[in-house]
């Protein structure tokens, strides 16, 4: 259980200040998944990084299954949207490194990142460096280094983004189907409806930065679901063209 | 101000000579620059060149400037023959080598541990930051004479000199490099239950790899040069001293004889650091 209570925060430097966040009121159930949506730059990375401990909030508390999060918070794992990946380790080693640093023998945690880099479908890869993958490739290898030590929570920030169509529903099925076995808390961020009615249980629209919570919607699509075919049901359609009515008022001061 | 500002960027070293030139390779082609001449080639115009000005200063010599003033190239290897024939140069080359690998070993692992301590700790680089750069102003030349009183006439001082070379130069680099760490690995180490030391062995040390580099390859000049310097200061023996010595008896072939070793001893110094470096430059792919 993930709950933010009242959490708001304001970056000072020297003479400005930047309000990113505002007042956000957020409960997330254990084993669901949870979309934020909302413009660019709305301070919805900031919330992910509150969550994970890396910087507390300005106002309010983070509560992790009950306790307050203080420091880093190793309950979850977190795919930054800029990819950090070891530069000087092999994709192979990267994938690794979380057991690594766990103490689990090398043949052992070699064979579990490799099952994982052939998971997210970049088996031959696993000797190149972060330089020679292309930016999807490169979230895909983040992704198998955060599933690889089963975090119980995963905070996703725009996991998918960088990937071509078909590749996205490729990596939206492996996604559930890791979620239908581990049945983890997954929070992430993107800007794509569709994706984030075809994955989440419930999604959690943003205003502009400040970010504040406008709408959240509960999406009762019956799972496990089929991230292909989800899409062009009717239900589907149902909540899209009602989530997308009161999403486009927040875009329509930038005129898109 | 802080230390990082000074810093030689990995990139960018002074101290890099280029290893063979890009089109060294067209043997094929008639070479269109002079820069683009085959390193084979290079070699035979360099030592023509060398040849070349050895002859100008034998004829110079007594000719157009007194001898006494700048010798001449066979009375300088003569010198050298006979030193090498008595064996009396080995001693000088062995207590020069001696102390500046001593002294480079113990400013260098000084340097990184203060650069990866300071770096680390925002508080106390801040607290230490004006006297470090207060010593490091001090010329270094100018604390021979307390370390010849701290540690007397033997190799010890010289090792202490070359030592307090070496360690500003790869502290200050190592302390840039620890710096620029990107915190964003820091973070997703920590996420992943790194422990403090595991993210220094595996994130932090590695990332600082290229800087620390850098650092240790500009401080092997200086500590051959805190070596001789110590030498020419008081001792009894070394390359340094070699020079002193036979200034003082008014040979200046003697002199010359000793800068040659010097500046042979330099040569191989340089060439190690140049393959340690291209072992080194395969295995590190630490550009982002």
């Amino acid at each position: 259980m993930i709950e933010l209570q009242h959490i708001s925060k304001t970056f000072k430097k020297k003479e400005s200040a930047l309000h990113a966040v505002e007042d956000v009121n957020l409960s997330i159930a254990p084993k669901s998944i949870v979309a934020l949506i909302g413009p660019s730059g709305c301070g919805k990375s900031t919330l992910l990084n509150m969550i994970a401990g890396l910087y507390p909030p300005s106002e309010g508390q983070v509560f992790y299954d009950g306790a307050r999060v203080t420091d880093v918070n190793t309950n979850v794992g977190y795919m930054t949207q800029k990819d950090n990946l070891l530069p000087w380790r092999t994709v192979l080693d990267n994938v690794a490194f979380p057991l690594e640093v766990a103490g689990v023998p090398q043949a052992e945690r070699y064979a579990a990142a490799a099952q994982l880099i052939d998971l997210v479908g970049l088996s031959g890869f696993e000797q190149k460096y972060s330089h020679e993958l292309s930016g999807g490739m490169r979230k895909r290898v983040c992704l198998a280094r955060m599933l690889i030590y089963k975090p119980n929570a995963l905070l996703l920030d725009e996991p998918f983004a960088a990937l071509d169509a078909q590749l996205r529903i490729a990596m939206h099925a492996l996604l559930m189907r890791l979620w239908e076995e581990q049945q983890q808390t997954i929070l992430f961020v993107t800007h794509d409806l569709v994706e984030a009615i075809t994955l989440a249980d419930r999604v959690v629209v943003f205003t502009r930065r400040p970010a504040s919570i406008v709408l959240e919607q509960e999406i009762d699509l019956p799972r496990p679901r089929d991230v292909h075919e989800v899409r062009f049901t009717e239900p589907f359609h149902r909540i899209h063209n009602a989530l997308w009515d009161r999403l486009r008022t927040q875009y329509d001061e930038v005129r898109l | 101000m802080t230390p990082a500002k000074v810093a030689a960027e990995p990139e960018t070293s002074l101290m890099q000579t280029p290893r063979s030139a890009p089109g060294g390779k067209q043997a094929t082609n008639e070479p269109r620059r002079l820069a683009d001449m085959g390193t084979g080639r290079m070699v035979w115009l360099q030592v023509l060149l060398g040849v070349a000005l050895l002859i100008v200063w034998q004829l110079a010599s007594g000719r157009l400037v007194d001898n006494f003033l700048i010798s001449n190239p066979i009375a300088i290897a003569g010198r050298l023959w006979t030193w090498t024939l008595n064996g009396s140069i080995f001693i000088h080359i062995w207590a020069t080598v001696y102390a500046t690998v001593l002294g480079f070993a113990i400013g260098a692992v000084a340097g990184v541990a203060g650069g990866v301590w300071l770096g680390l700790s925002p508080f106390l680089s801040r607290l230490l930051n004006p006297y470090i750069w207060a010593f490091n102003a001090v010329p270094k030349v100018a604390l021979a004479p307390l370390f010849i009183l701290w540690f007397g006439l033997g190799i010890e001082s010289k090792v202490a000199l070359a030592a307090i070379l070496v360690v500003f130069l790869v502290f200050v680099n190592t302390y840039a490099g620890v710096r620029e760490v990107d915190q964003d690995l820091i973070d997703g180490a920590r996420l992943m239950r790194a422990s403090k030391r595991q993210i220094l062995m595996k994130v932090i040390l590695p990332s600082s790899l290229a800087w620390i580099f850098v650092g240790l390859k500009t401080a092997v000049p200086f500590a051959l040069i805190g070596t001789i310097i110590g030498e020419m200061i008081a001792a009894n023996r070394g390359l340094g001293y070699l020079v002193q010595r036979a200034g003082s008896d008014f040979d200046t072939a003697g002199v010359f004889a000793a800068l040659v070793a010097i500046a042979g001893l330099a040569v191989v110094f340089n060439e190690i650091v140049g393959t340690v470096q291209s072992k080194l430059d395969g295995w590190k792919v630490i550009s982002r």
